[in-house]
Order: structure tokens, then sequence, then C-alpha cells
């Protein structure tokens, strides 16, 4: 009986050893899943330009960064003017068909009524110290949030990268945003 | 002139609106050594509940302390944060 009893001691020499790679093999993915928690991820896609829309994903952005999280932000259409320097800073508005402006349909139509609305709003926005476009994609890029720029509509608006604030990434796709939000804890589309 | 909580910096958000105070203090603390203190002086009242949240989220800091004063018929808002790692 004394060989059966050899036997057993070396299966189990060899069940410690499986049991030592299994526990190495579990911390090395225990550590991994750790860093991904540390790098918790937010993607928004924003395809609206216009003065109102620019703010949500700017601030929300900012603030994600504040937090840790690693933040992109797509821009595509009419998103794209928020990342066009020059038109950045004169982003339209209108009071057609927003019933929550106080100006009537009728008037807001006229020529000349969408500068005057999105000039209104600028006023406002500065006499509440809330930050300009302009400031909130400083501060963004900043933090480290990516701004990306849809080369698609780059393309379809005949925009180039000079165009565009420093530190703004061209060149990227669908595939690209897609690839982001898969791995990403919050997908917003603004 | 010792501040409260022996804060090691004061960061001066007076006037600046939301996202802007807790996004500096996210930067100003990035500056500190550990186990020291930055004091946040604010008029924004959502200050009060944003920087709450942002530091019980944030991994490394903690909040030590939130003021609430009147200065010459102007609310402000004070926080301090420890940076812990």
């Amino acid at each position: 009986m004394s060989t059966g009893t050899q036997s057993t001691a070396g299966e189990t020499i060899e069940d410690a050893a499986a049991l030592e790679a299994r526990i190495e093999e579990l911390e090395t993915e225990l550590a991994e899943v750790k860093a991904d928690e540390d790098n918790q991820q937010m993607v928004i896609i924003a395809t609206k330009g216009t003065l109102d829309m620019a703010y949500p994903p700017l601030i929300l952005a900012s603030t994600a960064a504040a937090f840790g999280w690693d933040v992109t932000i797509f821009h595509t259409f009419w998103g794209l003017e928020i990342l066009h320097e020059e038109h950045s800073q004169e982003l339209g508005l209108s009071s057609v068909g927003n019933p929550n402006m106080p100006i009537p349909n009728v008037i807001a139509a006229l020529p000349g009524m969408d500068r005057a609305t999105a000039k209104m709003m600028e006023k406002r926005i500065a006499d509440n110290d809330v930050a300009s476009v302009e400031d909130l994609i400083e501060t963004s890029l900043d933090s480290g949030v990516e701004l990306q720029a849809c080369q698609m509509t780059i393309d379809l608006l005949d925009y180039n990268e000079a165009d565009f604030y420093d530190g703004v990434e061209v060149g990227v796709g669908a595939a690209t945003a897609f690839q982001r939000m898969a791995d990403a804890e919050i997908q917003l589309l603004v | 002139m010792s501040t409260k909580h022996d804060a090691a910096e004061t960061l001066d958000v007076q006037g600046e609106n939301c996202p802007m105070p807790v996004v500096k203090t996210k930067g100003a603390t990035d500056d500190l050594q550990p186990d020291e203190v930055l004091e946040v002086l604010a008029t924004d009242p959502g200050s009060m509940s944003d920087i709450k949240g942002w530091a019980d989220t944030t991994a490394g800091v903690e909040l030590v302390d939130q003021i609430e004063s009147d200065q010459d018929g102007e609310d402000i808002y004070k926080h301090y944060v420890r940076k812990t790692e």
C-alpha cells in the first residue's frame, strides 16, 4: 500500500503547483480588472452646433475628467462647429420653433433675428459668469478630454485641420467612436 | 495667518459657475502633497453639492469641511479638501 501513498503525495505536489499557477493567473486578471476600474470611460457623441447645445457635452466632459475619468467627445455633423475655432465663437441660436423662447415665431423668422437671439443668449451667459464655449474647450483639453472631429463631416463641410483648436484629433470615424463606446461605462448622444 | 484646517493652499473661484469650481478644485488638488488641505472659496451655490459629490466619488481626495457664510451680504461657500494619496 506504500506505493499508493507515494503516488498520492506526488499528485498532491502537482495539485499544489497547479493551484499556485492558477492563483498567479487570477491575480494577474484581478490586477487588470482593477486597472480598468481606475480608468472609467465616458464617450459623448456631439451632433448639434447651436449655442445652447454646445454646453452640455463640454460641461459634462470637463466634469467627468475632474472625476478621473477618460473622456472622449466625438463631434459629428453640426457638432463639428463647436471645435471650429472661428465658428465656435459665434454659434447660432434660433427662436423659431422653440416655445421656450419669448419671441413669437412670426417675428423670430425675420432676417437677422437668429443672430440677435444668439447675441442675447451670449450676453446672458457672460452676465451670469458662465464660461464661454472657448474657455470650456480649453479647460476640457487641459484636463485630458479627447476632442475628436469626424473626418467624414470635415470633408462634407469642406473644413481642414487648421480650422480647429490645437489639440483636436482629426482623421477619426464611426469605428473609432464605436470602439470607445463599447469600452465605456457611459455613452451619450447629444 | 493660518487658515481653517491648516489649508496649504487657497483656490479662489468666486464668481465662477458650473463646472469650473469642481474642475479647478481637481486641478489644484493635483498640485498638493499627500495629507495637505486645499481651501476653496466659491460663490456658486451649486458648489456645495458638486464639490461634495466630486470628493466622495473621486479616489485620493477627502472632503474635510464645508462652510456657508455671509460676507458683506454675499453668500460665500468655503470647501476644505484633503489629498489622501
